[in-house]
This record gives C-alpha cells, sequence and structure tokens, in this order.
C-alpha cells in the first residue's frame, strides 16, 4: 500500500511537472503578480529604496514584463535570491524568471537548463589602480600585488591573463567585495580586480572616486542577463521580446516621454508601429494584446533611459555605455527586428 | 570598694566613644578598589592592563560614534558634514532606514499588529513566569499561540480558531478513547485524527465559515513582507514555543521502553544534531521546491519555521534528557511507590524537578536560536542581516558598514541579554536547596 501511495505521488508530481511548463503566463495572470528573482542588492542593479520599493536596473526588466503582461508595472513579488539560492528558486517554479547579474555561460544554459533571453548588460572583469601608480594600461602590471576574490572565476581569468602576458603577480586573497575595499584603501594591493560593473560601485563609495582609475583592459566575457527555465518557450518568448522592446525602443527614439504620443495613431515609421502595436499584430503572436511594448516602456522607459537612470554616468555608480551601447553608436545592443 | 578601683586605676572611661568611621582606604569606592582591584601586585598589573584596554577602546568607539549624522541622506552627505572621510559613524543609514531593519517590509499601516503581539507575549508569559498571578490568565496563555501568527499574517480568523480545534479535538479522542483503546493506542488516534484534521479538514472548512461569518484581519500581501527583526522574531518565537514541548516529548521518548518510540526519537535526535542548521535551510529553501509539484506554494517563512523548530527540538531534548539523568533513582520510584500513573508522574513529580535543572541549559538554547535565525540571510530571506546587505545596495549608502551591524548588535543583545536575566531571576526564584 505504501508503494502505491508513493507511486501514486510521484505520477502526481510528474504529470503537474509535464503541465506546468506550458502554463507560466497563464499562472501568472491567474496570480496576478509576477514572481520575479532579484538579487539580495547589488548596487544599481537592484537594491530596495527607503521605502522598500525594488529599484535597479534589473529591477526595470522585471518591473516591463509586469507591466507587458499585467498592465501593471507594480504587480512584481521581488524574491532576494542568493548565488546558492538563485538556480532552484527558478527551476522549482518559486519565481518565474529570474533578472539578477547572472553571466550567461554554455553550461548554465545547456546543463542546467535555463534560457537566457537576452543580454541586458555586457559586464567583464576589470583592475582598477590608484591614480598616483601612473598606470594607465593592464599590460604595465607586472610584478603588481592584487586583491582577488577567492574560488571565483575572476581568480582563474587573473592567472590566465598574467600567463598569456607573460607578467607575474602577487595576489591578496579576500573573501568579500567590502573586505576587498577596506584592504584596496589600507594599500594591502596595488590593484583589485572584479567584474568592471562592481569595480564602478566600489568606486563610488570611496570618499575621493576621482583619485582611482579603472584601466580600460577587460580581460573576461561576463554577458549578464534574463533567464527563464527550458520548456516553456511562449514564457521565454514574452521575456526575450520584453528585453528585445527596450532595446529596440531607444534605438527607434521611442522614449517614455514621447511614447504617449508615437502610441496614440500609426506613424510613419513602420517598425515603430509594429513595436507599439498600431499596426500588424505582433502582441497577439505572443498571447498578449497590441499594447504591451508600450506599457513595458512605459513601466521604466527604454533600455537608455534605465541604463541613465540607475548606473550611467550621472548616477554614483558612473558607468559609462562601453559595450552597452546601441549597435548604431558602436556598442553591442541589438535587438532583432520587430516584424 | 569604689574607693579601691579610684585608687588602683587613674583613668575609666565610664561611656562608650562614639563609632567611627571606617578609614576611606577599607570602605567606599577605595576601598572596593583597593579590595578588588589591586590587593595584589599582579592584580594591579591586569587592573591597569584592561583599564588601558577599555580606553582605547573607547577612544575609538567614542569620537568615532559621536558625529552627529543622523540628517545625513547619504554616505557623501556624511562626509560633507564631518569633514572627514573616515573614522566618522554615518547615522544617517539608521535614520532613513531603521524601521526597514525593524519591520522589513511589512505594511507600514499595520505594523500595530506585531506591536501588539509583542505586547500580548508579555501577557501570555506572565502567568507562567509569576505564580502569584490570577490562574485564569493561563487561558490566554494557551490561546496566544493561536492569536500570534494570526495578527502577523492576518486573513479570516476561521484558521486559527479551527486549528485550536484540532487540539481540542485530539482532546477529546484521548480522553473518550482511553478506556475503550487503552491509553497508548489512544495517543497514536488522536494524532492521527489531529493531523487528518489540519491536514485536510482546516482548510476546506475555513473556507465554508468565512464565507458564511466574514470575520478576519487584512491579509498581509506575501511571507516575504516580514523582514528585518520581525522576521527574527517570528522564527525565534514559533521556534522557542514549539520547541520546549517537542523537546520534552522527544526527551520523554529516549528514556521510554518502548522500542520503536525510542529509535524513532534517538534516531531523530542524532540526526538533527549531526547536521548543521544551514543545511536543513538549504532543505527547506531548495529541496522541497524540487520534491513539491510545481505551482505547490508552500510559504517560505513556514518552511524555514518548521526546520529551525526541528533543529532546536533536537537540543532542546538533548538539554531535558540532562535534567531527567540529573534526578535521583528514587524520585522516579517515589512517584511509582505512590500509585501515580506515567503521565501524573511526569506531571506532578518529574517534570517540575528537571525542567528547574534545565533552565540554563534551556535559555542558552533559546539564546542560541535567536541569533541563528540570522543564518536565514544565507538563503535569501530579508533578516535585519539580509536588509543590511541590501541598504549597502543602495546607491546612496554603498561604502556604510560599521553603523548597520552595531545597529543589528544592540539589537540583538538587548534581546538576548534580557533572555540571559530572566533566566538568571528564574533560577534564583526556583530555587529550593537554601
Amino acid at each position: 500500500m505504501n508503494k502505491s501511495v508513493f507511486i501514486g505521488a510521484l505520477t502526481a508530481a510528474g504529470l503537474a511537472a509535464a503541465a506546468a511548463p506550458a502554463a507560466t503566463l497563464d499562472e501568472v495572470k491567474e496570480r496576478g503578480v509576477l514572481n520575479c528573482g532579484v538579487s539580495t542588492g547589488v548596487p544599481g542593479f537592484e537594491a530596495p529604496n527607503a521605502d522598500g520599493e525594488w529599484e535597479g536596473f534589473d529591477v526595470d526588466v522585471c518591473r516591463a514584463v509586469a507591466a507587458a503582461v499585467l498592465d501593471d508595472a507594480k504587480a512584481v513579488e521581488f524574491v532576494p535570491t542568493t548565488g546558492k539560492t538563485r538556480f532552484t528558486a527558478l527551476a522549482s517554479g518559486e519565481v518565474d524568471m529570474l533578472s539578477r547579474v547572472t553571466t550567461w555561460t554554455f553550461s548554465r544554459d545547456v546543463d542546467l537548463k535555463f534560457e537566457f533571453v537576452g543580454v541586458n548588460y555586457y559586464d567583464g572583469q576589470g583592475f582598477m589602480v590608484p591614480k598616483e601608480l601612473g598606470v594607465t594600461s593592464a599590460t604595465e602590471l607586472d610584478g603588481a600585488t592584487v586583491c582577488i576574490q577567492t574560488g571565483t572565476t575572476t581568480e582563474l581569468n587573473l592567472a590566465d591573463y598574467f600567463r598569456v602576458n607573460n607578467m607575474s603577480y602577487e595576489p591578496v586573497p579576500i573573501e568579500t567585495q567590502t573586505e576587498a575595499q577596506q584592504q584596496y584603501l589600507a594599500g594591502a594591493c596595488d590593484v583589485y580586480t572584479t567584474d568592471s560593473s562592481a569595480l564602478a560601485s566600489v568606486r563610488s563609495s570611496f570618499a575621493d572616486a576621482s583619485a582611482h582609475t579603472i584601466l580600460p583592459e577587460i580581460i573576461s566575457k561576463e554577458p549578464l542577463g534574463p533567464l527563464v527555465r527550458h520548456g516553456d518557450n511562449e514564457w521565454g518568448d514574452i521575456v526575450r521580446w520584453t528585453l528585445n522592446a527596450l532595446i529596440a525602443a531607444e534605438e527607434l527614439g521611442v522614449t517614455s516621454a514621447n511614447i504617449g504620443e508615437l502610441s496614440a495613431a500609426a506613424g510613419d515609421n513602420p517598425e515603430i508601429n509594429r513595436l507599439l502595436g498600431t499596426e500588424g499584430n505582433l502582441g497577439e503572436m505572443l498571447g498578449l494584446d497590441a499594447q504591451w511594448a508600450v506599457r513595458a516602456i512605459s513601466a521604466g522607459g527604454n533600455f537608455g533611459e534605465s541604463f541613465e537612470r540607475h548606473i550611467g554616468e550621472n548616477t554614483p555608480i558612473g558607468l559609462a555605455r562601453g559595450l552597452n551601447a546601441q549597435w548604431t553608436a558602436g556598442g553591442l545592443m541589438y535587438s532583432p527586428p520587430f516584424r | 570598694m569604689s574607693d579601691t578601683h579610684a585608687q588602683t586605676v587613674a583613668y575609666v572611661r565610664e561611656t562608650m566613644l562614639p563609632e567611627r568611621a571606617p578609614p576611606a582606604t577599607v570602605v567606599g569606592p577605595i576601598g572596593w578598589a583597593r579590595e578588588n582591584l589591586f590587593s595584589s601586585p599582579a592584580n594591579t598589573v591586569i587592573t591597569l592592563v584592561a583599564l588601558a584596554f577599555v580606553y582605547l577602546i573607547f577612544s575609538i568607539l567614542i569620537p568615532w560614534a559621536s558625529h552627529n549624522t543622523w540628517s545625513a541622506t547619504s554616505l557623501a552627505d556624511c562626509r560633507e558634514m564631518t569633514g572627514k572621510d573616515h573614522g566618522a559613524a554615518c547615522w544617517g543609514v539608521i535614520n532613513e532606514r531603521w524601521r526597514q531593519i525593524l519591520f522589513g517590509n511589512y505594511p507600514e499601516h499595520l505594523r500595530w499588529r506585531p506591536i501588539l503581539d509583542l505586547v500580548l507575549l508579555g501577557v501570555a508569559l506572565a502567568p507562567i513566569l509569576f505564580t502569584n498571578l490570577p490562574r485564569k490568565m493561563l487561558y490566554f496563555s494557551a490561546a496566544y499561540p493561536f492569536i500570534m501568527p494570526w495578527l502577523i499574517w492576518g486573513g479570516t480568523v476561521w484558521v486559527p480558531v479551527l486549528a485550536a480545534m484540532g487540539f481540542v479535538i485530539g482532546f477529546l479522542v484521548i480522553k473518550f478513547g482511553e478506556e475503550v483503546l487503552g491509553s497508548l493506542l489512544a495517543m497514536v488516534l488522536a494524532v492521527v485524527v489531529a493531523l487528518v484534521w489540519w491536514l485536510f479538514l482546516l482548510s476546506p472548512l475555513s473556507d465554508v465559515l468565512s464565507s458564511i461569518l466574514p470575520i478576519g484581519l487584512e491579509p498581509i500581501g506575501s511571507s516575504r513582507d516580514i523582514g528585518g527583526l520581525l522576521l527574527a522574531f517570528v522564527i525565534g518565537v514559533v521556534a522557542i514555543g514549539c520547541s520546549l514541548p517537542i523537546g520534552i516529548v522527544l526527551a520523554l521518548g529516549r528514556q521510554s521502553n518502548l522500542l520503536i518510540v525510542k529509535t524513532l526519537c534517538v534516531g531523530f535526535i542524532e540526526f538533527i544534531r549531526g547536521v548543521p542548521l544551514i543545511t536543513l535551510l538549504f532543505v527547506a529553501s531548495t529541496l522541497l521546491n524540487i520534491f513539491m509539484p510545481p505551482g505547490t506554494n508552500f510559504d517560505i517563512v513556514l518552511r524555514v519555521i518548521i526546520m529551525v523548530t526541528l533543529f532546536s527540538s533536537a537540543y532542546m531534548a538533548e538539554v531535558i534528557r540532562g535534567g531527567l539523568a540529573a534526578l535521583p533513582k528514587g524520585q522516579y520510584e517515589g512517584g511509582d511507590s505512590l500509585g501515580l500513573n506515567y503521565w501524573q508522574a511526569q506531571r506532578l513529580i518529574i517534570m517540575p524537578q528537571a525542567l528547574k535543572i534545565s533552565i540554563p541549559g534551556i535559555v542558552s538554547t533559546f539564546i542560541g536560536l535567536f541569533k541563528d535565525t540570522t543564518l536565514v540571510s544565507v538563503i535569501g530571506l530579508m533578516d535585519p542581516i539580509g536588509w543590511a546587505t541590501a541598504i549597502r545596495a543602495d546607491t546612496a549608502w554603498i561604502g556604510v558598514l560599521w553603523e548597520l551591524y552595531a545597529f543589528i548588535a544592540v539589537l540583538f543583545f538587548i534581546v538576548c541579554f534580557g533572555m540571559s536575566r530572566y533566566s538568571m531571576y528564574l533560577e534564583r526564584k526556583l530555587k529550593t536547596s537554601h
């Protein structure tokens, strides 16, 4: 009897698992809230403000998806996840999507059975040095002491880079970013290396940020992007094209300021018309209504607006667009056509 | 006669001298210091070193802490106000975010509920702790475990009422089944019936009742809104409240003569004690999710509470077993010779003594448990530590560190110190061997 109960439970779980994938959109609609996995706090990318509202560059993607699907950018339940719990949270269905500075890698995409829907920030490992050292390029770092977080890919990247360039270095192993900050400021190391967006936020906390410089060399590829589970392609399409809509909107000059005007009636640019649903039936193909992209873009502005508001050069983080500029401006941001 | 005396002694004092105050070097602050701090060369050296150490700490701490930066809105603001880049506390972050460290995202207009809960906790504990209070107050103490989660989570009143009914039903089964089935079978049956009631009948019944008579509180949006010290309290208080009775049962089970009961209890205790709490938390947050069918919404806070309760009840069982082992055998035999049955003997003779012996151990387990609640930040729950991380990710406060942790340390110290002083009071009060 025990066995049959067990098998019955297994079947039920299997059935539920088999039935679940196709239904993320329906589930979200029925729930009325999008469960979006974020990190427990990365400056500029995700952090709760004084009123407890989550804000940031990654958070804007969640809000855009919620606005597109549920017509309410506030209908998001942000689930803080740590580096250890993020993938199980997504795989088990606790969250509908992850948008939390997660690097797109082969094994995560293939082996862990996730679907990275795109890239919203091209990050890479960089170096920060005090200006007074007079170093202008990473190739001049031979013999430097380097503060590095142990047990991370940054450590391996660093070893590779110095070996390839035939240079030597002395590592100062540290555990957390906070510790790195203290060690670096105390002069325990000449160089601090980690992802360049994190370097920027660390630098922004320094009393005299201008005394430190981030070297131009980027020695690894860290494409960060939102991801969903394998197996529900309809849902993956919605998240992917919501992100693409934000990127395309910037390229096409659609901003939160002029979107009301542009979406009121069909204009001269057919691609804008298709994006904003005044022409064609792209929204219908996604299983949403025609106005989906209008809501997504209105939620937090287009890609460029969101970038400037949270991590751009006028924020304390002060990141330049660099690789994250539109392809028309020499960057890598390139949305497939809305057709 | 008096003449002889007058001739042999020149002078006799006929009145007592008034008592003089002892010399200043023996009493008062100086005397105390001489006796306690400078009684020997070694003691003097230790005192001076310790004083220098304390001075060193305070000479760093006080200048750091005594900056009036309460109105600052960012770290840069603080630096401007104090004119210092380092070595000045930036209290603006506490001023702006203390509500989040205390309550997390708990809805602002409902925050009276957790506060009321805390007050009621005092009321519920009072009759247990102070025996001179009216015994009728114990009824409220019994009801409190059902009122507390209801106040925190809100929702219909019928869920806690029906949950309490489960205990009543179990009790009735024992009371009336005992004669027919014998005490052991009746107890097993009671547990089964109560579990069936809670797992299968409770939610449909509460739906029906709340549609007939919708009494309730405004529910909070999601358990994840419970954060900060409130989360630590919710996990701590529930786990403390549940682990004591479960621990008692486990400790008794471990001493039982029934092989299966004993094996189960020993197995449970040893398994849980052999596993770190953080592992259990990961099981709660990730593994359970994978085992359950997708879409099951098993509250994460509830999962964590269950795991923390299991963990602490295993430790509690061992603490109480220590108390049981310390009782002389005569106490057990005395109970038997009086003709008391097992439960009567436990209730009237064994437990009052065993628990009294175990008080220090029980309270240290409680304190440890309360501090262990900070581990939940590792699985992404926003307890005070989790909020500290999140607040430091705000671009206005990147780089602020000590202020947040100092604030959290003070909060935890107040609670834990309170518990420890209370246990000392309790020990003195219950001391019978004068």
